[in-house]
């Protein structure tokens, strides 16, 4: 660590008052703070002082990402092996897919912390850490054939329209990955959820080979609407489906989970109840012989698992009150499940339902807010 | 007064910029994000608008006088609804297309906030070459708010403008796709926006 602090110590004249690059004082501060501890303190008002910081937060959502992240690449490897019919070892598969999604990761970031450099050096502000997260999310929840630049464009309208605007990171009321994936679901739903994009169809590197471009892999989930599913449970646990990058494996999530859980960051309460809400209704409406499949294997399925570990549990734009929280997350599973089941043309339903309740968030705040005044009020009068 | 002393100059220009019933003022939203997704209709509903405002406040301000104060917002809707009327047989006669494409909306004028909101803040107090001023520019305001929405979303939701294809085969090679939010009612929404996010910066700066 020292020669970092070397570093950024031999390297701080040039970027303070006076020097050479002080235009781009905020990237220097937003690097130096993300490596480093920064070695200013508040000089006003109260500080709280705790062992963990925001952009601690971040990093710590980005390693329990990385099962997830290292998993989905394994499994690009693997869907597109597997439809090329080629046999190819482990490392092969997850060279591809490393490969494949390596882009994805770099243009996600790249334009999205593009952005908030420049908002943030035309604010005079410091860079806000909101995008790290964000950055690596986006291209788990998309389909490995979603093109570069609708990729871009859809992080770029999501920054700006669902975080710039509303006062930047911290103050959005919708998620931003959600945003992003919205913005491509509603604008290019063929490049979205059809049934040729959740396979890679070229070979990269000479690792793979070229698929014909009408060669079409349906979703399980995409199955189920369609009255067939091939797909086993033990598959579907382990994550051995086509889908969206990240969200097949419940195994590598759960790893996730865990680690957000052991450190508090997330909130188990979300977390908890976004699951039961599923539960109970996908058990209803497998009991009245609307859905095909168990109540488990919804659960299981599609970005069920992914959207209650790492967006549900957002601390920005989820409820706030712990009671509340209980409330948001049941209502999410909810009405995942009754998208899926109740809405032919959509076969996920996590995004919408997220999205959804990330609007009610604040209601649902309010009402507990008021009830605990009243509670108080009403100790005071006796 | 002449026909443009300062102050008829003002009040034909400042609903389009500083004033503008959209940007500014905020009415007349709903009409806005419903006939925009194409630009042709966008301007013949623009044109609509102006028009049916420019009479409506002429007709108002010669009865100003004579408008029982009680009665007068029926009075005015009278007025308005007779001018919708004419208008929308005209376009059924001569655009019948487009007029299939506005559907209710030119029925809708009747409701729109804009032409209740200038017969009572401008006609009855004015003069009628002033309220005819007002009218136009008010209903101009309205209009080149529309064509501007009307023409990003056209162009990027369908590859066209005013119905013909601008965007090459070539782009679409390229793996260039339409944007299909762009003809939903809710990016029209955004893109209102924008534009009064665009209009704002502008006027701030002249300042």
């Amino acid at each position: 660590m020292n020669f970092i602090k070397k570093f950024f110590d031999k390297t701080r004249p040039t970027f303070s008052e006076g020097g050479k690059l002080h235009a781009l004082r905020s990237v220097y501060e937003g690097f130096e703070s993300f490596l480093l501890v920064p070695n200013t303190t508040s000089k006003s008002g109260v500080s709280i002082h705790d062992a963990i910081d925001s952009k601690r937060i971040m990093s710590m959502v980005v390693i329990a990402l990385m099962p997830a992240m290292l998993f989905g690449m394994y499994n690009i490897g693997y869907q597109h092996y597997m439809a090329a019919g080629l046999d190819g070892s482990l490392m092969e598969m997850f060279a591809y897919g490393l490969l494949a999604l390596l882009p994805k990761i770099v243009v996600s970031y790249a334009v999205g912390l593009g952005i908030e450099f420049v908002v943030a050096q035309y604010k005079h502000e410091e860079i806000q850490e909101g995008y790290l997260v964000t950055g690596l999310i986006v291209p788990l929840i998309l389909p490995i054939n979603c093109p570069l630049w609708m990729m871009a464009l859809a992080i770029a309208f999501a920054v700006i329209f669902a975080k710039e605007i509303f006062g930047g990171t911290g103050m959005n009321i919708f998620n931003v990955a959600l945003v992003a994936r919205a913005f491509l679901f509603f604008s290019y739903s063929g490049k979205m959820t059809g049934d040729e994009v959740w396979v890679a169809n070229e070979s990269i590197l000479g690792l793979g080979k070229d698929l014909p471009d009408t060669f079409t892999c349906a979703t399980p989930l995409a199955e189920v609407g369609s009255g067939q599913m091939s797909a086993s449970l033990n598959d579907m646990v382990v994550g051995l489906i086509p889908g969206s990058v990240g969200e097949t494996s419940v195994i590598a999530i759960a790893l996730g989970a865990a680690l957000l859980l052991w450190t508090g960051i997330a909130s188990w309460k979300t977390m908890l109840s976004v699951f039961v809400g599923g539960g109970l209704t996908a058990a209803l409406f497998h009991a009245t012989g609307s859905t095909p499949i168990e109540w488990y294997e919804h659960l299981v399925l599609g970005g069920f698992c992914f959207g209650a570990v790492f967006m549900a549990t957002d601390p920005v734009t989820s409820a706030r009150t712990e009671g509340g929280k209980y409330i948001y997350g049941f209502l999410i599973g909810v009405i995942a499940i009754l998208v899926r089941v109740l809405n032919p043309g959509y076969p996920e339903g996590m995004m919408l339902a997220i999205l959804f309740m990330n609007l009610f968030a604040p209601l649902i705040d309010y009402f507990f807010v008021q009830h605990n005044i009243n509670r108080r009020l009403k100790r005071i009068k006796n | 007064m002449s026909f443009l002393s300062k102050q008829n100059k003002t009040t034909l220009t400042e609903p389009l910029n500083l004033n503008n019933p959209i940007v500014a003022q905020v009415l007349g939203i709903c009409s806005a994000l419903a006939v925009t997704s194409q630009l042709k209709p966008a301007i013949v509903m623009g044109l609509s608008v102006t028009i049916i405002t420019a009479m409506a406040n002429v007709v108002i301000s010669l009865l100003r006088k004579t408008i029982p104060n009680r009665i007068r917002i029926i009075v005015q809707l009278v007025v308005v609804a007779a001018l919708v009327t004419i208008v929308s047989m005209v376009l059924k006669a001569y655009f019948y297309d487009v007029s299939v494409q506005l559907s209710v909306y030119v029925g809708l004028i009747i409701t729109n906030c804009i032409l209740m909101g200038r017969l009572e803040a401008f006609a009855m107090q004015n003069k009628v070459l002033p309220s005819l001023l007002d009218g136009i520019g008010n209903g101009l305001g309205y209009a080149w708010i529309l064509v501007v929405v009307a023409f990003f979303r056209e162009l990027l939701g369908n590859g066209t403008l005013l119905g013909y294809t601008v965007i090459p085969q070539s782009f679409y090679d390229l793996g260039y796709q339409n944007n299909g939010m762009m003809t939903m009612p809710a990016m029209a929404l955004i893109i209102v926006g924008c534009v009064i996010w665009a209009n704002c910066a502008y006027n701030n700066r002249k300042k």
